[in-house]
């Protein structure tokens, strides 16, 4: 599957099938600082992910002058 | 997963309410807890005029909408801060959302109006750019509600933002900032009402919320954040929430009752007497405040010119 990253933006590509989880495990990201996105729908962390997919995992991090 | 309240699928969960929710309960949950925040603390009463504070991100954006969900009549204010690219493309996210909603936006562009940006800002006067940021934009909002008649001014701010600066605030006992840490800082001597309605939902909500509800958002992060503090202790405190979730949520909500308290005194007996700036007419407690003087230092200095993103 396609995976999208932002923040610098880039793409991987990771085989499947992998649980959202898992894979966040795999890149090594805290599910508690992004999101699983496809298209306009969130992806929940238990859902199975293909090879056909095109995800992007959104940062929500944000924060400067508070 | 299930939506806890209806048991159909789930689109995402939230940890520390140990639930899960399908989009019209998630939905549905946001606008529950701005409402609680707004009641619990006493935001804002009926017919107040609300500002927000808005800057093109996920968090203003998303709290524009939720006032407006619940019925508040609110407008928002936008500052063009001259952080090159990053800058521009912001402002144009918080006009389309405005211009898609039909709903009014203020502008003040900070160069055109006051000669100066935040990059040269942050070069003027040897300092971190957040801090001539927030200083700005303070004195900008706060400016804005009075000239436009606005009771309040609403912000963004979220639990994460919240517990992050806690966070600090504590790791170096900055017992001033400690007292002034509050959801809602009444209105006193000229400066509006400021509220924060977003305290109760975490920053991941706000940015569902935003996907949710079709609304787009400047997703890159400024680029004079980088490597700032507040970043880091964000980390460090979701790395704390992810084996233990709940815990930013104890963090600032029993600061809030049971420690906020013994500081807010403090804060008050330091509050000096306040005049009006003899340059733009704002109150301060000095003869010029400190935006008109970092005004005065910035306008002055070379213009910084950002280098393209990568």
């Amino acid at each position: 599957m396609k995976v999208v990253l932002r923040n610098p933006r880039r793409e991987l590509e990771v085989a499947g099938p992998i649980s959202v989880i898992a894979l966040l495990n795999r890149l090594e990201l805290n599910r508690e600082s992004v999101l699983v996105i496809q298209g306009d729908d969130l992806i929940p962390g238990d859902a199975m992910l293909d090879d056909a997919q095109t995800i992007e995992i959104r940062p929500v991090i944000s924060g400067g002058a508070v | 997963m299930k939506c806890r309240v209806c048991r159909e699928p789930a689109v995402i969960d939230v940890r520390r309410q140990n639930a899960n929710y399908c989009r019209d309960h998630f939905l549905r949950m946001c606008r529950d807890q701005v409402a609680k925040a707004i009641s619990e603390f006493d935001m804002l009463r009926p017919g107040e005029r609300v500002l927000v504070a808005v800057s093109g991100g996920k968090d203003s954006l998303a709290c524009w909408h939720l006032l407006r969900e619940l019925g508040y009549e609110a407008d928002g204010f936008v500052i063009g801060l001259g952080i090159g690219e990053y800058s521009e493309e912001s402002t144009r996210y918080a006009q389309a959302f405005a211009h898609e909603r039909g709903l009014t936006l203020h502008y003040c562009n900070l160069r055109d109006e006051h000669g100066f940006d935040v990059p040269t800002a942050a070069k003027a006067t040897r300092r971190v750019p957040c801090s001539a940021c927030g200083l700005s934009k303070r004195h900008l909002f706060d400016a804005a509600a009075r000239e436009h008649g606005y009771d309040v001014v609403a912000t963004g701010h979220n639990l994460d933002d919240e517990a992050a600066v806690l966070f600090g605030n504590v790791l170096r006992w900055q017992t001033d900032y400690l007292g002034r840490q509050l959801p809602v800082l009444p209105a006193r001597d000229g400066f509006p009402k400021k509220v924060k309605p977003l305290v109760r939902l975490g920053e991941r909500e706000t940015a569902a919320y935003c996907v949710l509800t079709g609304i787009d958002y400047i997703v890159e992060e400024c680029p004079m954040a980088e490597g700032n503090k507040h970043l880091g202790y964000k980390a460090a405190l979701n790395e704390i929430e992810l084996e233990s979730p709940g815990s930013k949520h104890d963090f600032y909500f029993g600061f809030l009752k049971r420690v906020s308290a013994r500081f807010t005194g403090e804060v008050e007996s330091q509050q000096s007497e306040l005049s009006t700036c003899t340059r733009c007419g704002a109150p301060t407690p000095e003869d010029v405040c400190a935006f008109c003087k970092l005004a005065e230092r910035s306008s002055g200095h070379e213009p910084v010119t950002l280098r393209a993103r990568r």
